[in-house]
């Protein structure tokens, strides 16, 4: 059972020190062109290059340290995208679960509104308005995806607010507010945990989508979706600029889904 | 003599952990009904599936034989015992409320097993399906054989499912907790129920259930069952009038009944379950193998 | 204790809810008048669909009534808003059906019974949860216990305790044993008509299970379809049932007898 918290744990802990040290870590500066370096396989190829460990894109630039560097931009797009996006969504979704009435009626009205755009249209338009740059690409999550949160934790609520162990805790003379705060909370938490880390693997897949059509940061900061877009035009001579990115990519989105199953087993009181 | 189903020193367990049934062994004869009585946990569900072939996969049998019809189902290989529980046996389910599909109407619940498993023509399965609603009162039978579950009452859902059961004219039917999800009133009527049905098609029942109120009303015998382990086996008058096993003693004494309201309730005192435990335990040894 | 007059009360029936507008009201209880004198132990029976359940969740005030009167200990509580409410709600306390979903599962025991005591204030909380396993007759090592490392009948003592430790004038106890396995549900029986004993508490019990409640209880109340068909002492009832439901009910229970006329 702990398999696989370990394993996505230690790979997301990997990815977050490489991230924090990008600048000492990588090997080249990820912006640096050299074309006579250009398209260098990884090492163990043919042609490769001593200290370009996984090869160059078509401007000579290191594929790893780009990577390195791609890695901080999309860890902090899913660690504040995701949470912010976490702390509105649960927030409404527990408040119209557990007070129901008028809060609810407001909240589901606008989250059944909110959820008839079609998202990745919704996101762009965002960042059409909003203009390129990070904080538009986390505004954007945070926008497009409460409504996740919202739904799936006031279904939550609702489910766990009918439980006797509520009424019980109103027999015992707890007010509304404590109860919602000391009695329900701690039941849905581990659910917000699952939807927290899913939310994070999303934000990155955002994140990489939009880098890919190019609506994303400027340029010059690396990205994951950058390179994967830049990979695609030459993937039949240098299938390193593609794959890698891909596999990290996916890896992360991954380790970030396993790692809330496994919190989520972890904090649940029956089966720890 | 030999029963329509006999099960012999049946012995199962959750694979790699506990023994659930230890050396199991009862039988009922044709036409009569046999109740399997227990507290939750005793094992009593699980004879049931083992009869029926729906045991969970985590359960493996170690030992014993099921004999349906003349048959030991376990010597058969998967298919054929299949094929032949589908044609012999049938089951009445706890709960009516998770035994219908809410998406499908009635009529087709009914007729797809006879269709599908017996391979009937669809006419004559309708027509049977719509004999046999009419058969356990059901009454505007046309409405309901287009209605979905949700549309009828608890006590409607279970004569549907008895309906259901006795369709294909089985001659066992596993009748598992069939009346403990309803109200009194309501059970009663459906245990007529039941008992009209059997007699007039002349099936053999294996009832399950932890009402010995119920088993009293039903059942020609019974088993009682303690941990997995049958404690005793009785016919139903000498099961009421002399019990000889402690814990049937002690089932008894814990059961309220409304016409003696100041004897005091006995639980199952502790000396009892030790009595049972050393019982299995013993048995366990000289069977050779472990509890 | 509890003087109650012409309750009333309706749920929106949402399944019937038009696409505009307010849904139809069902009507649950349709005027129930009755009185709990003090040290009564009252049975409430009926099927399901009765309105036992919301009954006894009115009492509580869990649910307000449409229309009618509670009054408890002589205080009208009917329309009482919650924050109203809580500096009596030690006085009035529960217990509950299933003590695996109304035990909260992130709690260990101390902390269930100790919980509402620290909440309305009372002193020496440690020596009060002792006390309450002791009453029980639950080991006081299972103050560590989480509900789940619990069978069903040691949890349903915990749900008592829990109840008890708040040293409450009236208990209100839902289907309490219905859950259980016989020999527990006979322990437990035990256990509360010797509680009521010794205590001398004012106790309304609801039950589908007549034989449960001919056991407890000094009054029953039989409620159908939201009314009360009869109300009488428990010996008269059995004696002589007045309405045809009750006889109807009676006739129906299964006793453990093969002689029985079950016709």
């Amino acid at each position: 059972m702990g398999a696989r918290l370990w394993l996505s744990g230690t790979w997301l802990g990997l990815l977050a020190l490489a991230a924090l040290f990008a600048p000492w870590v990588a090997p080249h500066d990820p912006l640096a062109q050299d074309l006579f370096l250009g398209r260098l396989p990884p090492f163990w190829m043919d042609g490769a290059e001593p200290g370009y460990w996984l090869g160059t894109d078509s401007l000579g630039r290191d594929v790893l340290s780009r990577m390195i560097h791609g890695a901080r931009i999309a860890l902090m797009v899913a660690l504040i995208a995701g949470t912010l996006t976490c702390l509105i969504g649960a927030t409404l979704g527990v408040l119209a679960g557990f007070y129901r009435g008028w809060s609810d009626r407001i909240i589901s009205r606008l989250v059944d509104i909110w959820m008839a755009f079609p998202p990745v249209l919704f996101a762009i338009l965002l960042i059409a308005v909003l203009g390129p740059g990070l904080l538009s690409i986390i505004l954007a999550i945070v926008i497009i995806d409460w409504t996740r949160f919202a739904r799936v934790i006031r279904a939550e609520t609702l489910s766990q607010g009918a439980m006797d162990y509520v009424a019980s805790a109103q027999v015992a003379g707890r007010t509304r507010f404590s109860t919602m705060i000391a009695e329900i909370l701690p039941n849905i938490l581990p659910t917000v945990i699952a939807l927290l880390t899913l939310e994070m693997g999303i934000a990155v897949i955002v994140e990489a989508i939009l880098s890919f059509v190019n609506l994303s940061i400027s340029t010059d900061s690396p990205t994951w979706g950058g390179m994967i877009a830049e990979g695609r035009t030459s993937v039949h001579q240098a299938w390193w600029v593609l794959v890698f990115p891909l596999f990290t990519l996916f890896l992360t989105v991954l380790s970030f889904s396993q790692l809330g199953e496994g919190l989520k087993d972890r904090f649940d009181p029956v089966l720890r | 003599m030999s029963g329509f189903l006999d099960i012999k020193g049946l012995t199962l367990r959750l694979r790699g952990g506990p023994t659930i049934l230890r050396s199991v062994s009862l039988r009922v004869a044709s036409g009569k009904v046999h109740g399997l009585v227990g507290e939750s946990g005793a094992g009593k569900s699980t004879i049931g599936k083992a009869v029926l072939g729906t045991l969970p996969r985590a359960i493996e049998i170690t030992g014993g034989e099921i004999w349906l019809d003349g048959v030991n189902l376990l010597a058969l290989p998967p298919r054929e015992r299949r094929r032949r529980i589908g044609a012999t046996a049938a089951l009445i389910p706890q709960d009516p409320l998770t035994a219908l599909n809410p998406s499908k109407r009635i009529g087709p619940q009914i007729t797809r097993r006879l269709i599908d498993i017996l391979g009937w023509s669809k006419a004559d399965a309708n027509r049977r399906a719509r004999d046999i609603l009419d058969e356990v009162h059901i009454p505007d039978v046309a409405r309901v054989m287009r209605s979905y579950p949700h549309e009828l009452s608890g006590g409607m859902r279970q004569r549907v499912l008895i309906a259901s059961a006795f369709a294909a004219e089985p001659k066992l039917i596993v009748a598992d907790e069939p009346t403990t999800a309803l109200d009194v009133t309501v059970q009663k009527q459906i245990l007529r129920l039941i008992n009209e049905m059997r007699a007039r098609h002349g099936t053999a029942l294996l009832f399950v259930t932890h009402d010995l109120g119920v088993v009293s009303k039903v059942c020609n015998s019974l088993s009682v069952l303690y941990a997995g382990k049958v404690v005793e086996e009785a016919q139903m008058h000498r099961f009421f009038t002399q019990p000889i096993h402690p814990y049937s003693r002690a089932l008894l004494a814990a059961t309220p009944t409304y016409l003696d309201p100041d004897g005091s309730l006995q639980p199952v005192p502790a000396e009892v379950i030790q009595e049972v435990e050393t019982e299995v335990h013993q048995h366990a040894q000289r069977a050779g193998y472990d509890v | 204790m509890y003087e109650i007059r012409n309750l009333r009360l309706s749920f929106p029936d949402m399944a019937h809810k038009p696409l505009f507008g307010a849904p139809p009201q069902i009507e649950i209880l349709k005027g129930l008048s009755f009185d709990i004198p003090k040290g009564v132990v009252l049975g409430i029976v009926g099927g399901s669909g009765s309105g036992k359940s919301t009954l006894g969740r009115a009492m509580l005030r869990l649910l307000e009534p449409s229309s009618g009167t509670i009054r408890f200990d002589g205080t009208d509580i009917t329309h009482l808003s919650e924050p109203e409410l809580r500096p009596l709600r030690r006085r009035f306390q529960m217990i509950f059906q299933d003590p695996m979903s109304s035990l909260n599962p992130r709690r260990q025991v101390h902390g269930l019974i100790a919980g509402p005591l620290r909440l309305h204030g009372m002193e020496d909380v440690t020596g009060r949860v002792s006390r309450a396993l002791d009453m029980v007759g639950l080991p006081q090592n299972f103050a560590t216990r989480y509900p789940h490392e619990l069978s069903g009948g040691q949890r349903q003592r915990v749900g008592i305790a829990r109840a008890l430790a708040l040293e409450p004038d009236f208990i209100l106890a839902d289907e309490i044993v219905s859950g259980l396995d016989v020999s527990s549900q006979a322990q437990v029986l035990n256990l509360l008509s010797q509680l009521v004993d010794e205590l001398r508490m004012t106790l309304a019990f609801i039950s589908h299970d007549l034989s449960v409640i001919r056991r407890l209880c000094t009054r029953v109340l039989v409620l159908h379809h939201g009314k009360i068909v009869e109300q009488a002492e428990t010996a008269a009832l059995f004696d002589a049932p007045a309405a045809d439901y009750t006889r109807e009910l009676l006739a129906a229970i299964p006793l453990p007898d093969p002689y029985q006329e079950w016709a």
